[in-house]
């Protein structure tokens, strides 16, 4: 079955010819040498202040990363990276490390307002306490530039700040976690961004707190000719809770441009993280001009029991996606979740998916996918789920669907079902009944047809994550939510 | 950095070997053996490396490359048809062979049910037979290296032709006799003509339980209207490790039914790949495989929509005892000009024992728009519910697991619509499960 009109329309609506975020902004910067050296590394751990052990393990991974072949098993083709071609460090000249708002480059600040982010705590009106506020931590090309409401979460005992601050102001905890979860030698892009990663967010939230918002980075690219490697760490301690929302946008450029992220999230006991991504990089022309390659690794560690990780991804943007946020469920009961939207169009290529790895007892995963291929674009789905021998009791539910608009797009899907106990049970996209027979019977029993009451539900639990994002992000999430994906395939 | 060149394993190089030792005696055209032995020269054995062979590296579980038989002698032969017992029960026309060698003398040539044409391949080979054109109608098993080594070591075969309709089924009667572990390569053409009907049975067994290497492959072409039913049992000895591939292409308004039932071999891997060429024709995929002690189960399909308007339906089932491992690696090709085209594969599998995995893989590579394509994957261990129902009525555990699995078994082999084959199915299942205990 074609897609429907509806659904057209909607998708034609994100094209990349209507792409909203692709202004530069005018701000002296001040530039690394441009390629790959040790020198750059040191010069970048320099810049930052780093302890040596940092710069020490810069350099490691740099040496490791020079024994290693870029990877070429994804869907995905392009040009080959000169990786000598870029800048690895651009910050705006003037005071690249304000201590507040004021002295930031008002340059700057105008383009987070054109972007619609609040970096501004006072502009909350007086007397009124808003219903949901959010921290956000801006990070413009290779610095962070704000972070808001910190002092706020300091009362709460909850440390968000950039990470390169972290590593001066927390160096115990920063050592005793990163690289843990996604470890150096991990995979070529990974270790690219251990050897020369400039900024990103850090969060740990002590044990027992609830995070008392909603924490958000926004990153933008902005200088030419560089790349982006942003590294986040995000530590629930034991029965605490913390959502995250990321967002990223880039000018419109004929060049492509680089953005190697890492990103590592540890739960312990009993822990909660929700972390959200509004990725809307730009994505080239419609002839395929241009646009960010989006080569990023995101895991999780559910290290507790009970502990609880979901990803969330509204994706749109980026010439090339090549991004699998997994779980490694190691806790006993812990639970992994990935909800995916992946829109793409015009000669797109996106290559994402999730892996959830059960290593611990009665662990649950649950992986909702949802690709619409539209212009010229691929669109494939990847995703692995394994149990290990110990995993007794493990269950994963899969769903990825897909749509196509068009017939110069193709969708693809390449699911690896990997178990090793008897007792665990994965279903991929088995009997929709399996979401939850419960709910199904009572949409079912108020006159809703099969595929309506999965769609409501599946809609309605997607719907659930994202309306927790702050609205700046959440205009494009929630019109890709309304997009029926009436006539996809399996 | 630099290249790196693998050293090739104990069975790599024995396999170069026998190459050049055989290629001078094998029948036919020795460039066009060559050319598929050239891959192979240079990469070796798949291994898990290679994303096709990623769950079943041959490198690692083809540790010594066996000798390629020898014709046996018509005794020899006769002895080995005498205790050969799948589908001993069922009539049909039966074409035999012994260590991968055609019993000729065993096939009345002349008295074939009328629309039967069989031509051996070793002769036809040597002569430049005119069906030999019809070889290799499937490009994906052609870049396919399992498939390349039988091209290259193709000792015998058959090609078979069917008119019109034939209700006798015929049966391609694989035996391997010898009772030092032997290599086999055999290559069966079946051309199906315009709106003719078969059934093809085909078995694959050893009077001993010695390591052969059989290495299998049967192609089909049905051409437009053809109807076929093809059923396939692999027996082979416990320690065997089976290689085979069946390719079929597919014409407009035809059908096919196939399955493959695997209840021998410490290692199999058997690959489907299957092209839709014309409109509205419809194919029934199935399989079902036990396993168990260390078996390795590997079934590998590609089904490619290349024809609008075309229905397909993959079921495969896996049971999966002991410290086996099972594979299923499936996948869907959809091209931009396929339409409506109507594909559902489901994989199925059952874990009986705490040291079994199952690998499940079922891809989609959809580039049409108003397509009808879903997979599906499950894995797990029988249902407790079910067991309980069953034994609260009496019934022993033992009992009520080989009902269950006998049922679950049961979903994909209950497509074959001959009788006395489905039944010889079922017995095999009924006999793996008495082994099991």
């Amino acid at each position: 079955m074609p897609a429907v009109q509806e659904t057209i329309d909607q998708v034609r609506l994100i094209d990349v010819d209507q792409y909203k975020y692709g202004f530069e902004t005018e701000v002296e910067m001040e530039k690394s040498p441009k390629g790959l050296s040790e020198d750059v590394i040191r010069f970048i751990s320099a810049k930052k202040g780093e302890p040596e052990w940092m710069l020490q393990w810069r350099l490691d991974a740099y040496k490791r990363w020079q024994t290693m072949q870029e990877p070429n098993w994804a869907r995905v083709s392009y040009d080959k990276i000169d990786y000598n071609e870029i800048y690895y460090y651009a910050a705006p000249k003037n005071n690249p490390a304000p201590k507040s708002l004021d002295e930031v480059d008002p340059e700057i600040l105008r383009t987070y307002e054109k972007l619609g982010i609040p970096l501004r705590e006072q502009e909350i009106l007086a007397g009124v306490e808003p219903e949901r506020r959010v921290a956000v931590d801006a990070v413009f090309d290779s610095v962070s530039v704000a972070t808001t409401f910190k002092e706020e979460l300091k009362k709460a005992g909850v440390i968000f700040m950039p990470i390169s601050e972290a590593i001066r102001e927390y160096p115990d905890l920063v050592k005793q976690y990163l690289g843990t979860v996604v470890p150096v030698t991990d995979n070529f892009f990974a270790t690219l961004n251990s050897a020369v990663f400039t900024d990103g967010s850090f969060v740990y939230v002590p044990p027992g707190v609830r995070c008392p918002m909603e924490l958000s980075t926004y990153f933008r690219i902005n200088e030419k000719n560089t790349g982006q490697f942003e590294r986040t760490l995000i530590i629930a301690d034991k029965g605490s809770y913390v959502s995250y929302l990321e967002g990223c946008t880039a000018p419109k450029r004929d060049e492509n441009q680089l953005h190697a992220a890492v990103v590592e999230l540890i739960a312990l006991d009993d822990a909660e993280i929700k972390y959200s991504t509004v990725q809307n990089w730009y994505p080239g022309d419609a002839q395929g001009k241009g646009g960010i390659y989006n080569f990023v690794t995101k895991r999780g560690d559910c290290r507790g029991k009970n502990s609880v990780i979901t990803w969330t991804q509204v994706e749109t943007g980026s010439a090339i996606t090549w991004k699998y946020p997994s779980c490694i469920l190691r806790g006993d009961n812990s639970r992994g979740e990935f909800y995916s939207i992946a829109v793409s169009n015009g000669m797109q290529q996106v290559d994402s998916g999730t892996k959830m790895i059960h290593l611990g007892k009665n662990t649950t995963s649950r992986i909702i996918s949802k690709g619409i291929a539209a212009g010229r674009s691929e669109n494939t789905y990847r995703g692995l789920v394994s149990a290990h021998r110990k995993a007794t009791g493990a269950r994963n539910f899969t769903n990825c669907d897909s749509l196509l608009i068009g017939n110069e797009c193709g969708a693809h899907t390449v699911p690896y079902i990997e178990s090793k106990n008897a007792t665990a049970v994965f279903e991929h996209e088995a009997t929709t009944s399996k979401i939850s027979e419960d709910q199904m019977f009572y949409c079912q029993q108020r006159g809703l047809s099969d595929e309506e009451a999965t769609a409501l539900i599946v809609n309605g639990f997607v719907k659930d994550v994202l309306q927790q994002l702050p609205m700046e992000f959440a205009v494009e999430a929630q019109k890709l939510i309304s997009i029926s994906l009436e006539g996809s395939v399996g | 950095m630099a290249a790196i060149t693998l050293m090739k394993t104990p069975a790599e190089t024995a396999l170069v070997q026998a190459f050049e030792a055989a290629k001078a005696t094998l029948p036919g055209d020795v460039e066009s053996r060559a050319q598929a032995f050239e891959t192979f020269n240079r990469n070796g054995l798949p291994h898990r490396r290679v994303e096709e062979f990623k769950y079943t590296d041959l490198r690692a579980l083809v540790r010594e490359a066996a000798p390629f038989a020898a014709k046996p002698s018509l005794d020899e032969a006769k002895r080995a048809l005498l205790d050969a017992k799948s589908f001993a029960g069922v009539d049909a026309v039966r074409i035999p062979f012994v260590n991968g060698h055609l019993v000729d003398s065993a096939i009345a040539f002349d008295g074939l049910p009328e629309g039967i044409d069989v031509v051996p391949l070793a002769s036809a080979l040597a002569s430049g037979h005119e069906w030999l054109s019809r070889l290799s109608p499937v490009d994906w098993a052609s870049k396919n290296p399992v498939y390349q080594l039988n091209s290259a070591f193709m000792a015998d075969g058959v090609m078979i032709r069917v008119v019109g309709e034939v209700t006798t089924p015929i049966h391609l009667q694989f035996v391997t006799s010898s009772t030092t572990p032997v290599a086999t390569a055999t290559r069966v053409l079946v051309v199906v003509e315009p709106e003719a009907s078969v059934t093809l049975v085909e078995s694959h067994e050893s009077t001993n339980g010695a390591a052969h290497q059989p290495n299998d492959v049967v192609e089909l072409i049905a051409a437009d209207g053809a109807h076929v039913r093809h059923v396939r049992l692999n027996a082979e000895g416990d320690q065997a490790i089976a290689l085979s591939t069946f390719a079929v292409k597919l014409g407009a308004e035809a059908s096919l039914n196939t399955i493959n039932v695997a209840v021998g071999s410490s290692v199999f891997r058997h690959q489907v790949f299957g092209v839709f060429s014309g409109e509205n024709t419809t194919a029934q995929i199935n399989g079902a495989s036990m396993l168990k002690d260390r078996q390795h189960g590997d079934t590998t399909l590609i089904i490619e929509h290349a024809a609008p308007h075309c229905e397909s339906r993959e079921l495969f089932k896996t049971v999966i005892d002991g410290e086996a491992t099972g594979v299923f690696q499936g996948k869907i090709i959809v091209p931009p000009h396929a339409q409506k085209t109507d594909g559902r594969m489901m994989s199925a599998a059952l874990l009986l024992s705490e040291g079994g995995a199952m690998n499940n893989k079922p891809e989609l590579e959809i580039f049409a728009d108003d397509v009808q394509c879903a997979h599906g994957a499950t894995c797990g261990q029988l249902d407790d519910d079910l067991l309980f129902y069953l034994m609260a009525r009496g019934l022993p555990k033992p009992e009520a697991e080989s009902l269950l699995v006998q049922a679950f078994l049961g979903e994909a082999i209950e497509f074959v619509e001959n009788d006395s084959l489905r039944e010889a199915l079922i017995a095999s299942v009924e006999a793996w499960l008495r082994a099991r205990g």
